[in-house]
C-alpha cells in the first residue's frame, strides 16, 4: 500500500501523455464538430431550455463517451481514481456546489477556458484561468496551512 | 459523424483525464499546494494539451466551417466582466476544496464511490441552479 505520508509522486510523462490526448480530444471535436471541449460547457448546455435536437445530441454523445472512458479506466486503471479522496464529504458537497456555480457562472472551466481558450488566445480565457488558479492556490494554502 | 466524432472525443478525453492523474484529488491538491509538498504534475497535462490544440486551432482560425462543413460555433463573447472574474474566483475556491473540477468529476462518478456521488450531485445541482436562474 503506498504510504499516504509520502511526498507526491512527480510524474511529468503521464500527465504530459494525458495532456497530449485531451488536446488530441478537444482538437477532434473543434476540427470537426466546431465545438469547444469545456466539459462545464458542455454540461450546462444540456440544461438549458429550449435545446435543439442536433445540440442536445452531441452533447450527450460527448458524455456517453466520457462515461465510457471512465469505466475503461476503471477496469484497466483503476489507480486513476481515488475512491477516498483525502476530503470530508461536507466539504466534497460545499465544493461541488461551488464548481457547478462558478464554472456556469464564469463560462468555463480548466478545459474551456485553460486549455481551449488559452490556445485560441482569448484573453478572457486567460484572466479566468489566471483567477481560478489563483483562488485555487489560496484556498488550498489556508485549508492547509492556515487552518490545516 | 458529429456524433460518433464527440463520443471518440469524449473517450480520449476521459482516457486523458485518467492518465493525467487528474481524477485523483490529492494530486490536484498536491499541485495547488504551492507552500507545501508541491507536485507540479499537472502543469504538463495543461502543457501537453495546449501543445496540441493550440496549433490546431491556429490552422482552423480562418475558417467559418468544420472539416464536415458544418457551422463552427465557437465562443464571441470578449468582455472581462464581473461575472466571468466572480464566477472563475469561485470556481478555483470549489477546485482547491474537493480536488476536483468537472470533467474528472463525471468520469469518477462511474466508479460508484460515495465521495465521487456527493461532488458529482453537488456540482450538478450547482449548475442546474445556475441554470434555473438563466430562465427567469
Amino acid at each position: 500500500m503506498p504510504d499516504p505520508s509520502a511526498a507526491p509522486q512527480f510524474t511529468p510523462f503521464a500527465s504530459g501523455l494525458g495532456g497530449l490526448m485531451i488536446g488530441a480530444a478537444s482538437a477532434l471535436l473543434l476540427a470537426f464538430n466546431g465545438r469547444i471541449a469545456g466539459i462545464s460547457g458542455i454540461l450546462g448546455g444540456l440544461m438549458r431550455a429550449p435545446l435543439d435536437r442536433e445540440d442536445r445530441a452531441w452533447r450527450l454523445m460527448f458524455v456517453a463517451g466520457l462515461v465510457t472512458g471512465g469505466v475503461l479506466l476503471g477496469w484497466w486503471m483503476p489507480s486513476a481514481f481515488e475512491t477516498t479522496p483525502p476530503v470530508g464529504w461536507a466539504t466534497l458537497a460545499l465544493g461541488g456546489f461551488i464548481v457547478g456555480l462558478g464554472t456556469r457562472l464564469g463560462s468555463g472551466c480548466t478545459s474551456g477556458h485553460g486549455v481551449c481558450g488559452i490556445s485560441r488566445g482569448s484573453p478572457r480565457s486567460l484572466i479566468a484561468t489566471a483567477t481560478f488558479m489563483a483562488t485555487g492556490f489560496a484556498t488550498v494554502f489556508v485549508v492547509r496551512h492556515v487552518l490545516g | 459523424m458529429p456524433r460518433l466524432i464527440a463520443f471518440c472525443s469524449g473517450l480520449l478525453f476521459a482516457i486523458g483525464l485518467g492518465v493525467a492523474g487528474m481524477a485523483q484529488p490529492s494530486k490536484v491538491i498536491a499541485f495547488l499546494d504551492v507552500a507545501g509538498a508541491w507536485d507540479p504534475s499537472l502543469a504538463f497535462v495543461m502543457g501537453g494539451a495546449i501543445a496540441i490544440y493550440a496549433p490546431v486551432a491556429w490552422l482552423l482560425r480562418r475558417r467559418s466551417r468544420t472539416v464536415l462543413g458544418s457551422s463552427l460555433e465557437l465562443p464571441t463573447a470578449t468582455a472581462i466582466d464581473r461575472r466571468l472574474l466572480f464566477g472563475a474566483a469561485l470556481f478555483g475556491v470549489g477546485w482547491g476544496l474537493s480536488g476536483y473540477c468537472p470533467g474528472p468529476a463525471l468520469i469518477s462518478l462511474t466508479t460508484l464511490a460515495t465521495p465521487a456521488l456527493v461532488f458529482g450531485l453537488a456540482m450538478l445541482t450547482g449548475m442546474a441552479m445556475h441554470a434555473l436562474c438563466q430562465r427567469k
